[in-house]
């Protein structure tokens, strides 16, 4: 009887809900923030519209569950596992799924202790820091040591698991790691699959992605590419990722501070030069070229 | 007897909910919360044994909650009560105490008269919980 008298009084205007809560912002900053990433965007899109009906439907007194909101970010080195956690926590944050919307980001060393008794203390030490807000437990799969049984990391996920299950308005764990290993270990640990909702897996990126993240890291940092250093750097990357231990976005970031410090030197080695606010912006060709990637190309280049 | 120390102690007990909000209120000062529990709440007693180390760093009373009822699971039959310790320069003392449990009896205390030379009487307050034999006190 109640419930029928909520649905024919109270009518809901979703945009008026939607910018109420201010989540277009943060998911338009996503989209222009981060490059690439379709499918991730599409999903946080998703789980953001499913969240926004939720609401309005406690509102309405159509459901009183809190809807499971622990996540997987599973994804190569890189991709921006870490970036999109401090994102979802916001978004998590405006719709009032999580009270107070930090992020606490720990690994393995901050959960698991060193001998007996110590690991318990620790991981709820860090849960209390976390209750309200969302845990992001990077390379979540260092918990799990299938080698060792008297790995104290079980006892860590098992508390984590009672957690996740008994108090679920208080905190949103996030688990991230690398694809394959991340499988390995929710296989061994059934419990934790079932208990999150949702598993999103992270691409990696394409060339013209990654040129246009450098390009976007360069903007934030006032530096810019010559034409010459840009065509440059299109074959760097091209190099780099048939190279062992590439990890996409982080490798382009440094490789750009690597290229900060040659243009630095080469501007130095010149002392009576009178430089223009262009030069100290942009890095040329002879910046890029440098790299060690272009040194090893060179004798298969020569023997080829 | 009704122990009445620390603060609320002279209102009803505090609902878990209201104790929530006056832990959000610690916490957005900047306090660090701690647990604290005794069988003796003897006024003099000011060292009551803790629950855990005091919670630095954290941002909801969530986490409080958690510890406290899992204190209460251990203690429930005791006094517990919560300490909010401010940290900042000048300060560095306990700016609010309140009460959380108290046991299913209170035992209270007794007045001791002691008479000393000249018929003078100097007066003691002891606590009945402290007159339990060994092995009943604690544990």
């Amino acid at each position: 009887m109640d419930m029928d008298t909520a649905d024919m009084t109270d009518t809901v205007n979703l945009r008026e809900e939607l910018e109420a809560v201010g989540i277009e912002e943060i998911l338009t900053q996503l989209d222009r923030e981060l490059i690439g990433l379709v499918p991730v965007k599409t999903r946080i899109r998703e789980i953001a519209s499913l969240l926004l009906i939720e609401r309005i439907r406690k509102r309405l007194n159509l459901t009183s569950e809190v809807p499971t909101l622990h996540m997987s970010f599973t994804g190569n080195p890189g991709t921006g596992k870490t970036t999109v956690a401090l994102r979802i926590a916001s978004i998590l944050h405006r719709l009032g799924f999580v009270r107070r919307g930090q992020v606490v980001s720990v690994t393995r060393d901050e959960l698991v202790g060193q001998y007996i008794g110590h690991t318990a203390p620790k991981t709820k030490e860090v849960l209390k820091k976390a209750m309200g807000g969302v845990l992001f437990i990077d390379e979540a799969y260092y918990l799990h040591r299938p080698d060792n049984e008297r790995d104290y990391g079980q006892e860590a996920i098992e508390i984590l698991l009672q957690v996740m299950e008994s108090q679920r308005e208080d905190l949103v764990v996030i688990l991230a790691g690398y694809g394959d290993r991340m499988d390995k270990f929710f296989a061994s640990n059934p419990g934790f699959r079932s208990r999150i909702a949702h598993h999103i897996d992270f691409p990696d990126y394409s060339e013209p992605e990654l040129l246009a993240i450098a390009e976007l890291i360069l903007r934030d940092m006032n530096y810019k590419f010559s034409a010459d250093a840009r065509e440059a750097f299109i074959r760097y990357i091209t190099l780099r990722k048939t190279q062992p231990l590439f990890s996409n976005a982080r490798s382009i970031r440094n490789a750009l501070d690597r290229m900060r410090l040659r243009q630095a030197n080469r501007l130095v080695a010149d002392l009576d030069r009178v430089l223009t606010a262009d030069d100290i912006m942009s890095l040329e060709a002879s910046d890029v070229l440098a790299s060690r990637v272009f040194l090893k190309d060179k004798p298969t280049a020569g023997s080829a | 007897m009704r122990v009445t120390q620390g603060c609320f102690s002279f209102l009803p007990d505090l609902t878990d909910e209201q104790i929530s909000r006056q832990v959000q209120y610690c916490l957005e000062n900047g306090w660090a919360v701690n647990i604290e529990f005794t069988d003796d709440p003897h006024p003099r007693n000011n060292l009551w044994e803790m629950w855990g180390l005091p919670m630095f760093d954290l941002r909801d009373a969530a986490g409080v909650m958690m510890e406290l009822n899992q204190c209460r699971k251990v203690y429930g039959n005791s006094y517990i009560r919560l300490s909010a310790f401010d940290s900042s320069h000048g300060w560095e003392s306990v700016r609010l105490s309140f009460i959380v449990n108290r046991p299913k009896e209170e035992p209270g205390f007794r007045l001791e008269r002691h008479e000393v030379a000249g018929r003078n009487i100097r007066y003691t307050t002891r606590s009945y919980a402290a007159d339990r034999p060994e092995g009943r006190r604690y544990g």
